[in-house]
């Protein structure tokens, strides 16, 4: 019964969304309230209905019952609870039902917070949500119904994936897919300005939050993931160029440049083309995404399910909203009208440029990505594009933009003084110049543009503390004046300055884990000890243990530093009965920002154990940035000005909350 | 500066951050890419010694001889030819006797395949689709890989991770 409710609600919700693409539209052109509201109601009955197929689902997943296909396939019945519940969107059609919801959700958000929008352009919104919600529940309902029983019930499922038994999958896609999908809601503003001919003031006082919202979660999603995978594959990378990885980061690139570019429309009334054209391409790169890992065209672990029809489904629709759009993009963008004008020196000159790096280094991000599906299509050549590429393109794009950071922000709208502004970042310079010459007398002979990489890093750190103390006066004005100025200050100026801070900081953690990484690889009996970056690891011995799915071989390693002894450190390595696949549960022991991590291989005939052992210095920056990242975008979300002319600030507060 | 002239500078410089984008895009693709062989295919096309490529295969039974200090041996197949693989380190999870393996390297100047890098999959029933597309092609795919990974493919396939940055399937071992 749970699975047929499940199915039903979603047709239901289906439906409903039909309606709503449809009706407010004909109510926009005919003039008619009560047929634009029409899109409010449905909005909401379209989010409750889901949630409840979603909620089914969940639920099936609890009781583990293997007469559904989906949970037979994914599930176990001794996997811990946590499991359960996130081996739901662990798989293709969970997880696309999770994108459902979360679109769903935001389409309900805007219907219920957005009394304060023109009606025509609420009805527009709406409706645009809807045409993409249409498009996904068909997707769902043919190609992917979660809900579809087996004919003769199994008495036991085939368990999750072991990679995917973490607590990694219960954080990781909501929060990718609350960024992804985030950005349908600046789409559909786009969209519906075009139709309308129009931009409102409204427009991107209501953007701006919306995008902000989506790129804090996408920003914080793309962390988690690369953490996982950084402890859960064993050999301690983070980032590996790979193709679905390239997905998620194209739309924050282009998210990035969009949450820029909104800025000079809201502010200036500038640049009002280039951000619908921006929020447009945004969301047709997260639908990208969405194609590239679910139509299985790419090989990777999120593209398994390898079903043409899905994959030619995706790509209709990809084809339908981005041609749809860019077409009605071509036909409508010149009839907006002009907004203020710049100098090329001033705070809009300087998001110009932002933007033109952010997207051209997306640009070539998605060459790389492409372009060997292209020539594969092409030629039948089967090439890879891999971490070389990426270094050749996107690093060299990526310092200039990197450079210009710090000098943004000190840039007078209008009009600014590039010499003023290079003056007041002397400070700044100074400690990047200090900086690099410290490490390059500390490490002399070794790598040349690591110390310049960081001195760049600590250029962008100071930069951004150089803004805050000049606009408090610290040093200039007594304390508690600064102090008070502080409070003062827009929260919004301080979501800046800790993003781009973050920026600095994780890109002293790359730097220096991809420069002065230690590494050791060997067989270990146990007794024998090694020497890694000045620690003492020795292996006690090893202990196989049972887990609830699984058994595992743990190795016990007691670290000294120095004759010191710091601490025991238990790596393992688990056998899924089930599925017989096997996973590496690394060991990790902070030291202050670093790491030390220890990962298992193959036990040896005569008792020795393959040991991998890294010594990461600063690997935690690379996550600490984006997290600081995400806290500005999260600070600035809080910013009074962007809840102007919301009747009920409080409540559209609450609810971007609960949408975390 | 007037109005056009203001907007010919924000052109020109658009174009020439694309022109240096569009440069070093075409710079890295002539460098840093690297191609999918098969042994049949490296016999064919008589690739040279010092080429970086990405070889293919399955696992030649019998063939995996492990030497001192992690250094292994062993033979790729793909039913209508054989090279040997030499690579030092650790092999992923996956690797097995009989299953497909990609590995990336050079051939050196004796006809041995010298691999800096051995990717194997995550999942034990899965194929490497680059290794099953040219088996396919060469005709040497036995209805057995095909029934193993169907079975587990029905209907959404093995292993669907979910969406993003997670962990990427390339156990791979560097």
């Amino acid at each position: 019964m749970i699975a047929e409710s499940g199915h039903y609600a979603l047709v239901l919700a289906l439906a409903l969304a039909l309606i709503q693409s449809t009706v407010p539209l004909v109510g926009a052109r005919l003039r008619d309230p009560a047929l634009m509201n029409v899109a409010r109601s449905a909005a909401v009955g379209q989010l409750l209905f889901v949630l409840m197929s979603f909620a089914a689902l969940v639920m099936l997943h609890i009781i583990s019952d293997f007469s559904v296909a989906n949970v037979f396939e994914n599930s176990h019945s001794l996997k811990p609870l946590i499991y359960k519940i996130t081996g739901v969107w662990g798989n293709h059609e969970g997880s696309m039902l999770l994108w459902v919801s979360i679109l769903a959700l935001f389409g309900g958000l805007v219907a219920l917070f957005g009394q304060n929008l023109p009606l025509s352009l609420r009805a527009h919104v709406l409706s645009v949500q809807a045409w993409i919600a249409s498009a996904f529940y068909l997707f769902i309902l043919i190609t992917s119904n979660p809900f579809t029983r087996i004919a003769n019930p199994p008495i036991e499922g085939r368990d999750l994936n072991p990679v995917l038994q973490d607590i990694g999958l219960a954080v990781h896609p909501p929060m990718l897919y609350l960024g992804y999908v985030g950005f349908s809601i600046s789409f559909s503003f786009a969209v519906a300005a075009l139709i309308e001919g129009r931009i409102d003031p409204a427009w991107a006082r209501w953007v701006r939050p919306w995008t902000l919202l989506a790129w804090t979660f996408l920003t914080l999603g793309i962390a988690m993931g690369s953490y996982w995978a950084y402890y859960e594959l064993g050999w301690g990378g983070w980032w590996f160029w790979d193709p679905v990885e390239n997905a998620s980061l194209m739309p924050w690139l282009a998210g990035t440049a969009l949450l820029h570019s909104a800025l000079v429309m809201e502010k200036r009334n500038a640049l009002k083309v280039w951000t619908i054209l921006l929020s447009i391409l945004t969301f047709s790169l997260s639908l990208l995404g969405t194609f590239l890992v679910r139509s299985g065209v790419l090989t990777s672990v999120h593209a398994f399910a390898t079903d043409p029809t899905r994959g030619v489904f995706i790509l209709v629709i990809l084809c339908l909203f981005i041609g749809g759009s860019l077409t009605l993009f071509a036909g409508r963008a010149s009839a907006l009208k002009q907004g203020g004008i710049f100098a090329p020196i001033s705070r809009e000159g300087a998001l110009v440029l932002n933007n033109l790096l952010l997207t051209t280094a997306c640009a070539t991000v998605f060459i790389g990505t492409l372009y060997p599906l292209a020539l594969e299509v092409l030629t039948g050549a089967k090439i890879s594009v891999g971490a070389p590429f990426f270094n050749l393109t996107f690093a060299p794009l990526f310092v200039p933009l990197l450079i210009a950071v710090p000098f943004g922000p000190m840039l007078a709208w209008k009009r600014g003084d590039l010499l003023g502004a290079a003056q007041r970042l002397l400070a700044a310079a100074g400690a990047g110049l200090a900086a690099i010459a410290l490490v390059w007398a500390w490490t002399r002979g070794g790598a040349v543009l690591a110390p310049l990489a960081i001195g760049l890093a600590v250029f962008v750190i100071g930069g951004a503390v150089t803004d805050l103390v000049e606009r408090i006066g610290l040093f200039s004005v007594p304390l508690a004046t600064a102090a008070r100025r502080a409070r003062g200050l827009p929260r919004s100026v301080w979501g800046s300055a800790f993003a781009h801070a973050g920026l600095g900081i994780a890109l002293i953690g790359i730097v220096c884990e991809t420069t002065w990484n230690t590494e050791h690889i060997g067989t270990m009996k146990a007794g024998d000890s090694v020497n890694v970056a000045g620690y003492e690891l020795k292996l006690e011995g090893l202990t196989p243990r049972p887990g609830p799915n699984y058994r595992e071989l743990a190795a016990s390693f007691s670290v000294s530093l120095d004759g010191e002894p710091l601490s025991v450190m238990t790596p393992s390595k688990r056998t899924f009965t089930t599925r017989g696949m096997s996973t590496t549960e690394a060991a990790l022991l902070r030291r202050g920002v670093s790491q030390l991590y220890i990962s298992l291989g193959d036990t040896t005939p005569d008792d020795a154990i393959v040991v991998r052992i890294y010594h990461k210095p600063m690997v935690l920056l690379i996550w600490f940035g984006p997290v600081l990242m995400a806290f500005g975008g999260l600070l600035s979300l809080s910013d009074r000005r962007l809840r102007v002319g919301a009747p009920r600030p409080a409540k559209a507060l609450r609810a971007m909350q609960a949408a975390e | 500066m007037t109005r056009k002239q203001r907007r010919l500078t924000m052109i020109g410089g658009a174009l020439a951050v694309l022109a240096v984008a569009a440069a070093l895009v075409l710079n890295a693709l002539r460098d840093s890419i690297v191609f999918f062989s098969t042994p049949t295919m490296v016999a064919e096309k008589h690739i040279g010694p010092g080429t970086r490529f990405r070889l293919g295969g399955l696992v030649q039974p019998g063939s995996l001889v492990r030497g001192d200090d992690l250094a292994v041996r062993f033979q790729v197949a793909d039913g209508g030819a054989k090279l040997p693989v030499a690579y030092k380190g650790l092999l992923p999870d996956l690797f097995r006797e009989g299953q497909g393996v990609v590995a990336e390297g050079a051939l050196d100047g004796s006809g041995v395949f010298r691999a800096d890098t051995v990717l194997a999959k995550h999942d034990e029933t899965y194929m490497p689709k680059d290794v099953a597309d040219a088996l396919k092609k060469q005709g040497h795919w036995k209805d057995d890989y095909g029934a193993k990974a169907g079975a587990d493919a029905k209907p959404s396939g093995g292993a669907v991770a979910s969406q993003g940055a997670a962990p990427s399937a390339e156990g791979a071992t560097r």
